[in-house]
């Protein structure tokens, strides 16, 4: 704390009126919507003040559907090039609801982009693994999509996606060809499928014995349910991956997005703002408590 | 105090509030409201609580007769500042839709509601204030309403003299006189049947308002005497908290069996979060209009103990009263350590006054002090 004779109120007040209100959005319009699956879809927004978002992959905004709320959606689109914003989301309740059933045309409302990123470009000279379940893979795309567009740059990739059934896999069109022409292994895996599912059927975590690539010069980055990522750290730790190397995505019920309404707090992070992507070695030891 | 240290009569103290009146602060003071000491908008001396006391202990508060003339004779009231900078409910923006226009206002110019003169801030809740500007000015994004209302305000800080049964500012290092942060701060004395105001300068902007008023400057024995009724004071502090490796205690306790006690008293009644000077925790709300062409967001306070604070869908993370009072008293004493380098409890005791339950963070403190550390098989 800055000490109480050198505080001064009034001029942090000022610089804080100056740097603007993040609890204001700004309005987008909804260009092209697509259904990607059952229960989700993607929405292209664009800014109706023109000015386009700058995003890192990994970061989120607080998606606003007016009269019914506002919650944090990761950013799916390419951070790579100036474009639309561009949003999955699952729909799972009211906002959710009210977000996916937004037709072109539509305004909604955008604050951000908020939160850490999933800094992909520190595995260059090295391998990646991604490894997601369900939505999660939609916060992963754009880190996907960067690495893509720098392939070379990196050794091995890896792509161990879980979905619940073979009609919830996302981006299908696009896992095929990052495996085909881009050069990443992409495993999936279901939950259950019918009998004409000739795929793998299981957990997510069982798939990473199968791939193959060099522990000590890998990041992992993992985007999924909370149980889901504490078993795939464990399994990479068991590999030899080093903690401060897998990074995850934490979720946290989120009010603002900017480190002031508390909501989102783990013990001494703010996940908004200290997150959400964090390393296992910052998070290990908070995860492993009950309703922390 | 320092050389400029002047003294105020009554009339000095009146014509202080004048001053400020005439600035066009709102000048907020202590009243007595339906049994209590609550902060209200005061022009007179007359509405301050003359010859008022209060009794405090856990799930206690009453006022009593002093028997003297005293205006400042009481602890924490009620509330602290926090209503005023910080209120329970602000208007964020408003929108108006039609079919082809949306259009989203803010209503931060002009900052909402005239500057405020806060009189008789505790010291306690001045450092909750500072701690709010440290948490709601001074990171990543700042609160713009409490941005606008703070830069205005003015702050006329009181030192205890009389410390009520759940006050500990001096374990937590915050009281009970006022060391920074103010704008001019009172120390009442009323030796030798003289009713006088010791007034230390923290300010330009304060030395110039007490320019405006007669104030005499400070005697030698004037100083003296205010630095004894402090000291006395600082002795007769209610409650105590031992605060050396309070962070390691609560994190190594993060299993404890203790948590189970304390949520079989628990209400999860958010009392403590509200009156708590330094709780932060806010939510929002969308209202909409019958139309649908008319919505307004706004914040509102919030509190980590009720159950939809840590909803995630599924289930809220913090299921179970034992895991909100854990985050509670862990936030306060451990974490917000972490986050903002100081304790988050400034030690006013109004979470122990104002528990229905009696709960009180300094015994359970102390109790996880003595419960030995046990891991448990829960995860
Ligand atoms: C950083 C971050 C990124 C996310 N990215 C995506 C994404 O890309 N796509 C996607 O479909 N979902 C994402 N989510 C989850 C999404 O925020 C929730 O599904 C959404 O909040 C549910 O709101 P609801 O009103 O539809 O659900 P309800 O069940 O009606 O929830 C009520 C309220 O609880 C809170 N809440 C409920 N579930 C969650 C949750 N999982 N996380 C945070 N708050 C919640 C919200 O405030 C919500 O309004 C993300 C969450 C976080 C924290
Ligand atoms: S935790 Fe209790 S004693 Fe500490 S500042 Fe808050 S209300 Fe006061
Ligand atoms: S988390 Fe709880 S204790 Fe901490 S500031 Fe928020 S309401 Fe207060
Ligand atoms: S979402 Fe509000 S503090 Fe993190």
């Amino acid at each position: 704390m800055t000490s109480l004779a050198e505080h001064d109120h009034a001029d942090a007040a000022a610089h804080a009126l100056a740097a603007g209100d993040a609890m204001l959005p700004r309005p987008y319009r909804v260009v092209r919507t697509r259904q990607d699956t059952r229960d989700t879809v993607t929405l292209q927004l664009e800014p109706v003040d023109g000015v386009p978002l700058k995003f890192s992959a990994g970061q989120f905004t607080m998606l606003h559907a007016f009269g019914v709320g506002e919650v944090p959606i990761s950013i799916s689109g390419d951070p790579t090039k100036e474009g639309l914003l561009e949003h999955t989301i699952r729909n799972v309740g009211s906002v959710s609801g009210a977000l996916v059933a937004a037709a072109p045309g539509t305004i909604l409302a955008v604050r951000g982009p908020f939160g850490t990123g999933w800094d992909v470009s520190d595995g260059m000279g090295g391998d990646v693994v991604f490894i997601t379940g369900g939505i999660g893979l939609a916060p992963l795309r754009p880190a996907i999509l960067e690495l893509l567009a720098n392939r070379e740059k990196y050794n091995r990739v890896a792509l161990l996606y879980g979905a619940r059934t073979p009609d919830d896999i996302l981006f299908g069109d696009e896992l095929r060809k990052w495996a085909d022409l881009l050069g990443i292994v992409v495993e999936v895996t279901v939950d259950s499928g019918p009998h004409s599912w000739r795929g793998r059927v299981g957990l997510v975590t069982q798939l990473i014995p199968r791939i193959a690539f060099d522990p000590a010069n890998t990041v992992a980055l993992v985007c999924g349910p909370e149980v889901m990522m504490r078993a795939c750290a464990t399994a990479l730790r068991g590999r030899g991956v080093p903690a401060a190397s897998i990074r995850l995505s934490m979720e946290r019920n989120m009010k603002c997005g900017v480190g002031l309404c508390g909501h989102c707090q783990l013990r001494e992070l703010f996940i908004c703002v200290d997150g959400p992507v964090l390393t296992y070695e910052r998070l290990a030891p908070l995860m492993s408590r009950w309703e922390l | 105090m320092t050389d400029d240290t002047r003294v105020l009569g009554l009339a000095g103290l009146q014509a202080l509030i004048d001053a400020l009146g005439l600035r066009g602060y709102t000048v907020i003071g202590p009243t007595v409201r339906d049994g209590a000491i609550v902060n209200a908008p005061i022009s007179s001396l007359d509405d301050l609580p003359r010859g008022i006391g209060d009794e405090q202990d856990a799930a206690h508060y009453r006022l009593r007769d002093r028997g003297d003339e005293a205006l400042f004779g009481f602890a924490a009231g009620a509330q602290s500042a926090k209503p005023v900078l910080f209120p329970s409910d602000e208007l964020l923006w408003r929108s108006r839709r039609t079919a082809d226009v949306t259009v989203i206002d803010r209503e931060v110019e002009p900052p909402p509601g005239p500057p405020y003169a806060l009189i008789g801030v505790r010291s306690c809740d001045l450092r909750a204030i500072l701690m709010h500007d440290q948490i709601l000015l001074e990171r990543t994004a700042a609160d713009v309403h409490y941005a606008a209302r703070r830069a205005e305000s003015f702050v006329v800080a009181v030192a205890c003299t009389d410390p009520a049964g759940t006050c500990f500012c001096v374990s937590m290092d915050t009281g009970p006189s006022p060391r920074g942060g103010y704008d001019l701060a009172l120390t009442e004395l009323y030796a030798d049947g003289e009713h006088r105001f010791v007034v230390a300068v923290g300010t330009d902007r304060g030395a110039e308002v007490l320019a405006e008023v007669a104030a005499t400057t400070a005697t030698a024995d004037d100083v003296a005497v205010a630095e004894r009724v402090i000291t006395e004071a600082s002795g007769r502090m209610g409650r105590a908290l031992q605060t050396d490796g309070l962070k390691y205690l609560l994190y190594a306790n993060v299993e404890s069996p203790h948590w189970d006690d304390v949520a079989s008293r628990c209400l999860a009644c958010t009392n403590c979060t509200l009156v708590c000077p330094t709780c932060f925790c806010t939510s929002v709300e969308d209202v909409t209009d019958l139309t649908g062409v008319n919505a307004e967001r706004h914040r509102v306070w919030d509190s980590c103990f009720s159950e939809e604070f840590s909803y995630i869908h599924g289930g809220s993370v913090r299921e179970s009263t034992r895991s909100r009072y854990r985050q509670w008293i862990t936030h306060k004493l451990a974490a917000w350590e972490d986050q903002f380098g100081s304790f988050g409890c400034v030690g006013c005791g109004r979470c122990i006054t104002w528990c229905p339950a009696g709960i009180d963070i300094t015994v359970e403190a102390a109790a996880l002090r003595g419960t030995p550390r046990k891991t448990s098989q829960r995860s």
